[in-house]
């Protein structure tokens, strides 16, 4: 491994600063950033009743059972909707502008949307409807967030 | 037995409307307390006459309220849940304490002061970011939100506005003219921020924010205080104005529209709408009236595509179809088959998290409105798509 104390890993294009991904994860939610850190991409399902939820969550909102299996997804999506931002909130994300936020649907997840970003493609070539493809954000040591880009 | 017809709005006031941060030296307790006394004044009424609060999230504290004011016994103290959803939804509550016998008088109120790093506007962006005092907290279901860089109410329901216009058509020159409407009707008030004309090359030449979304299709960042006095529909008799009764309120929402739009997750069904279709059921059943009924509506307008997929929930035109009902110019006053917004709403008089739009109900049915609407009956108040709950109000003469 190379040593990223200085240069740190190489960042998708059109990602949000490193900054944003100070994660707070409960029990429910830490599996999925542990497994995101080792580049796995995992959605809980219903033990009982097979329906996939996003984000993790102490019950299904059909049964209300609560045992789950993280099932491991391929994270080949399609864009829900999305916004390109060209306004920054606050100041620490005005070197990133523009950049696209996008609610990317996980078909073979029964649909569950996931909030990300499309990265390293051109924000005017975003369409609804668009296949996507996963690429991981390494933002920090130990910390990997799911990003997307075109499937085409 | 329902809430219809069991309680009237009998007082509204406000502080003066101020851009973000102008409001200073005042204090966000001074503004309030100035709408406060002045909705009272208005009514007739006194502090010794209050003796219950009807609120939303983000209002001051109650406490506070009463102690500075002087308040002799407070009966009631209730809160909304959510965000901005509960906007029309206090004076509902105000309804129910006093139907129910907890209360008499029931001030709803909202204040508020966003002077230097206190931006309702970055409330998904963290304290250090600019939301200050409005920030959400960090937490888990945050985690899958704030790391796309999602920060602002305004970027997110950019995605619900893209939904819409995927799904049903609906163009920039309809949520264009939203704002253009919006702005005619601030022009003649003196209360208003905005009172130059808006053209569509205004609207298109502006900067964009969060695409679809442009500058106009945001609502302006303010300073200031509304407050409302409900009472009992027979105590409203002896009051000095003519009292506007609460017909019926409704609030609360799909169960899985939830926190909806930090979320995302909602059905299918409903993604691109305001949420607020159970709700706008509900309201009509509880009046026994319908939205052709309806004279005048006061949407919440903290975002243009809001306004359009409201004119859905709400029954005024089909789902989907909003964009052709405004553009036909249906939402214009005096014109239109239902002026929407008559007092430049969010976007173009003041935005005090929607509770400038009861104070313009009222008046619209006292018949004292800057625009009026003739002959003005029923009005349709609505609080904020949001979280849930989201909230109505149908007010009658």
């Amino acid at each position: 491994m190379t040593d990223t104390t200085n240069t740190g890993p190489i960042r998708p294009h059109g990602a949000p600063p490193a900054e944003l991904a100070v994660l707070t994860p409960d029990s429910w939610t830490e599996p999925f950033w542990v497994a995101a850190a080792q580049h796995r991409l995992v959605v809980p399902q219903c033990r009982r009743c097979a329906t996939f939820r996003m984000p993790p969550s102490p019950f299904c909102y059909v049964c209300q059972a609560q045992d789950i299996d993280w099932t491991e997804q391929t994270g080949d999506g399609r864009v829900y909707s999305y916004t390109i931002i060209h306004h920054a909130v606050v100041p620490l994300m005005r070197d990133a502008l523009p950049y696209v936020v996008a609610v990317v649907e996980l078909p073979d997840a029964g649909g569950v949307r996931i909030v990300s970003n499309l990265v390293d493609m051109e924000p005017a070539e975003v369409e609804v409807g668009m296949p996507v493809r996963l690429v991981w954000d390494d933002v920090a040591e130990g910390v990997a967030v799911p990003r997307f880009t075109s499937a085409r | 037995m329902s809430l219809r017809d069991r309680a009237a709005v009998v007082g509204v006031g406000a502080s003066q409307y101020y851009k973000r941060g102008q409001s200073l030296p005042q204090t966000s307790l001074e503004l309030v307390g100035k709408a406060i006394l002045a909705a009272l004044d208005d009514a007739g009424l006194s502090v010794g006459d209050v003796d219950g609060f009807g609120l939303y999230s983000f209002g001051l504290d109650t406490a506070l309220v009463a102690q500075t004011l002087g308040i002799p016994e407070v009966r009631f103290s209730g809160m909304l849940t959510g965000g901005g959803g509960g906007a029309a939804g206090s004076v509902g509550l105000a309804a129910a304490a006093i139907a129910s016998g907890m209360a008499d008088v029931v001030v709803s109120y909202m204040t508020l002061q966003q002077a230097g790093l206190r931006r309702f506007g970055a409330s998904f962006a963290g304290s250090e970011g600019g939301g200050g005092q409005y920030s959400a907290p960090p937490s888990p279901e945050g985690d899958f939100v704030r790391p796309a860089g999602l920060l602002g109410p305004g970027q997110m329901f950019s995605i619900v506005a893209r939904r819409h216009m995927h799904q049903y058509g609906t163009r920039r020159e309809h949520f264009a003219e939203v704002a253009i409407s919006s702005r005619n009707n601030a022009i003649p008030r003196e209360s208003a921020l905005m009172r130059s004309p808006l053209t569509l090359d205004d609207y298109f030449d502006a900067r964009m924010i969060s695409d679809p979304l442009c500058l106009y299709d945001y609502c302006l960042e303010c300073d200031g205080a509304v407050a409302v006095v409900t009472t009992s529909g027979e105590r409203a008799r002896d009051l000095r104005q003519p009292p506007v009764h609460v017909l019926a309120t409704a609030h609360g929402g799909n169960g899985r529209w939830g926190q909806a739009i930090t979320w995302m997750n909602m059905d299918d069904e409903y993604f691109a709408s305001s949420g607020h279709r159970p709700v706008a059921k509900r309201l009509y059943e509880m009046a026994e009236v319908g939205p052709a009924d309806v004279d005048v509506a006061e949407l919440y307008d903290h975002f243009t595509p809001m306004v359009l997929m409201q004119l859905e929930d709400y029954g005024f035109c089909p789902i989907g179809e909003s964009g052709a009902f405004v553009e036909a110019g249906n939402i214009r006053f005096p014109s239109g088959s239902l002026p929407v917004n008559t007092h430049g709403g969010n976007l173009s008089e003041a935005y005090i998290i929607g509770m400038t739009h009861v104070k313009e109900a009222v008046e619209q049915l006292r018949g004292t409105a800057v625009n009026q609407v003739r002959d003005a009956e029923i009005a349709l108040v609505t609080g904020g798509p949001a979280s849930i709950p989201v909230s109505s109000l149908l007010l009658r003469k």
